[in-house]
């Protein structure tokens, strides 16, 4: 038994370390991405299109993992895309978060009207199709950095709404909060000092989940493309170009999968992982 | 009797839904330094005379008659923000479930002295102070490290003596326990017992005390009340109870104790009287409308 729980544990700890090690080095990429690149992102060379990856024939010194079918190369473009990636992720995820869970608070501790209003709105809010949501709403207010940060957040927010109302309504009928009602803490003081801290270990692993969703919302968008202007490169858009060449230049498509898919499974790996290490009643 | 300290006169509560009354005109009356037993089955309605005293009934009820007195002063009809302010100076509460009463993710320490801060004004170092003090009082070993503690690394029972401690740390005058030791082992719950009674005689706080053991009833209390579907049924003194309960409800519940000498003895039901004469009155509003049809 005791062996057992030790055991989970050192498998908890390489995940945290695993994954956080991965969004580290991201983190380091996406800020040292125009210094480290080994080829200018953008630059098209007709002559040089679709050259595999080192490891094959035909393959160019310098084009790592190969060239798309502009030329351009493949490694430099997934490290410049790594910077849009962090930054959606980041703003995007943090703006959802900050918006659904004080929402979430509010219905789920107060109850009453305002939680009547805010559920309710929650409920049809998710009655539309999530992507055809975002496209839309892209489409109407314009493509750019800013429209996809702010699509993201008008169709996430509800997760972390539901989530949150759930867990502060469960905290709120506590003995404690009871306990602190009857010594005259006022109902706010409450919230943020005895029921927030219980919610800080669900908000933090779906905040990393969120990170990793914007990525791939980010993505789809792309993949329509209804995301950043074209030629700044995105996971999604190279993924969405090297679609068209899968059979002549696969590597156009795979490399940049492989890394959106790592970066979203570390960023819910890394939130699950913090819970885990950190919610005091789990350790 | 002396001057009751605790006077509840025709308290009814019901459901803001339906209507529907939880408790139907309840009286009670504790005298200062007094230990006043409520007992009643499951449902009976006795957490909730604790929560309309401590001015924190569940969003879906509401109290729709009846007067409260505190230290002759009546509790409904102050302003909400003078009604906490006086309860919660006043009063405090031993909840039913030690695993939920402390906050999970706080360290034992502030749960006990912010209270005294930043509500009652005391100085920090006074406040940690009293903190230590008590749990000396309550017999936990080391209480430093326990102060430094967070609540799971701390047995049941050791949860239950930081809860009381924490209860009479402020002096209130008034303490509603509300079973404070169904959740606990049969072993700890005499102990916690005893330290109740025993905080209770040395501080002379006045006690109501929520259970529905009269077995720990006659053990620590001067009076009782008997609450059925949201009735008392009897109020009398502790003596007087167990040697001529007045009501047959109540000689069903002392019939019911189970005594461990005689293991033929079975359990009484609840007498068919009771359910008549309590039901004719619940049922009341339907039966007239049936009447109407
Ligand atoms: N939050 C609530 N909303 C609506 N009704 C409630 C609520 N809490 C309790 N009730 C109802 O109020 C009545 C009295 O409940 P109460 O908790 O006071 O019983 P009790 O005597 O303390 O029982 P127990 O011994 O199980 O603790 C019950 O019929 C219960 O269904
Ligand atoms: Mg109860």
């Amino acid at each position: 038994m005791r062996e057992h729980r030790k055991k989970t544990k050192q498998r908890l700890g390489i995940r945290l370390w695993l994954s956080g090690g991965w969004l580290l080095v991201l983190i380091a990429i996406a800020l040292l991405a125009p210094w480290i690149s080994p080829k200018n992102p953008l630059e098209q060379d007709l002559f040089a299109a679709r050259l595999p990856p080192f490891w094959m024939a035909g393959a160019e010194p310098g084009f790592w993992l190969g060239t798309d079918s502009l030329g351009r190369d493949v490694l430099s473009r997934i490290l410049e895309g790594s910077r849009i990636a962090l930054l959606v992720a980041f703003i995007a995820g943090t703006a959802t978060c900050l918006i659904g869970a004080t929402l979430g608070m509010i219905a789920g501790f107060y109850r009453g009207w305002a939680d009547r209003i805010i559920s309710r709105f929650v409920d049809i809010w998710m009655a539309f199709p999530p992507v055809l949501f975002a496209i839309l709403l892209v489409a109407v207010i314009g493509t750019g950095l800013t429209s996809i940060i702010i699509a993201i957040v008008v169709i996430d927010w509800t997760r972390f709404c539901r989530v949150v109302r759930a867990e502060a309504m469960t905290q709120g009928q506590m003995d404690y909060v009871a306990s602190a009602q009857v010594a005259g803490q006022k109902r706010f003081g409450i919230m943020i000092a005895e029921i927030l801290p219980n919610v800080i270990p669900t908000i933090v692993a779906l905040l990393t989940l969120e990170m990793g969703i914007a990525i791939i919302v980010e993505t789809i968008l792309s993949f329509v493309n209804l995301s950043i202007s074209s030629d700044a490169p995105t996971w999604g858009g190279m993924i969405a170009e090297g679609r068209t060449s899968i059979y002549q230049a696969w590597w156009v498509l795979i490399f940049p999968l492989i890394v959106l898919f790592l970066t979203v499974l570390s960023f819910s790996q890394f939130g699950e992982g913090l819970k885990d290490r950190y919610d005091p009643v789990l350790r | 009797m002396m001057k009751p300290f605790l006077s509840i006169k025709n308290l009814t509560v019901s459901l803001k839904s339906s209507k529907e009354p939880l408790l139907r005109s309840v009286s009670l009356d504790l005298a200062a330094g007094n230990v006043l037993g409520l007992v009643g089955e499951s449902g009976a309605g006795k957490s909730m005379i604790g929560k309309a005293i401590l001015g924190i009934l569940p969003q879906a009820v509401e109290i729709t008659a009846g007067e409260i007195w505190l230290n002759d002063q009546e509790l409904l009809r102050k302003p909400a923000k003078e009604r906490r302010k006086f309860i919660g100076a006043s009063t405090a509460l031993i909840p039913q479930d030690p695993l939920t009463a402390l906050n999970p993710s706080r360290r034992i320490g502030p749960q006990i002295t912010e209270r005294l801060v930043d509500i009652l004004d005391w100085k920090k170092d006074a406040a940690l102070a009293r903190a230590l003090e008590l749990l000396n009082e309550v017999q936990i070993p080391d209480p430093e490290r326990v102060m430094h503690s967070y609540p799971h690394e701390i047995s049941g029972g050791m949860r239950q003596r930081i809860l009381i401690a924490s209860a009479f740390a402020a002096n209130p005058k008034l303490i509603i326990a509300d079973e404070p030791t169904t959740a606990l082992d049969v072993t700890v719950q005499k102990q916690i017992l005893h330290l109740i009674a025993d905080l209770q005689a040395r501080h002379q706080t006045s006690l109501l005390f929520v259970t529905h053991d009269l077995g720990v009833v006659s053990k620590v209390c001067q009076h009782l009340s008997v609450l059925y579907a949201g009735k008392v049924i009897e109020a009398s003194e502790i003596r007087d109870f167990f040697k001529n309960p007045k009501h047959p409800y109540s000689r069903a519940l002392l019939a019911a104790t189970p005594k461990y000498n005689d293991p033929a003895s079975s359990l009484t039901p609840v007498p068919e009287e009771v359910i008549a004469e309590v039901e004719a009155e619940i049922f009341a509003p339907r039966t007239e409308c049936s009447h109407v049809n």
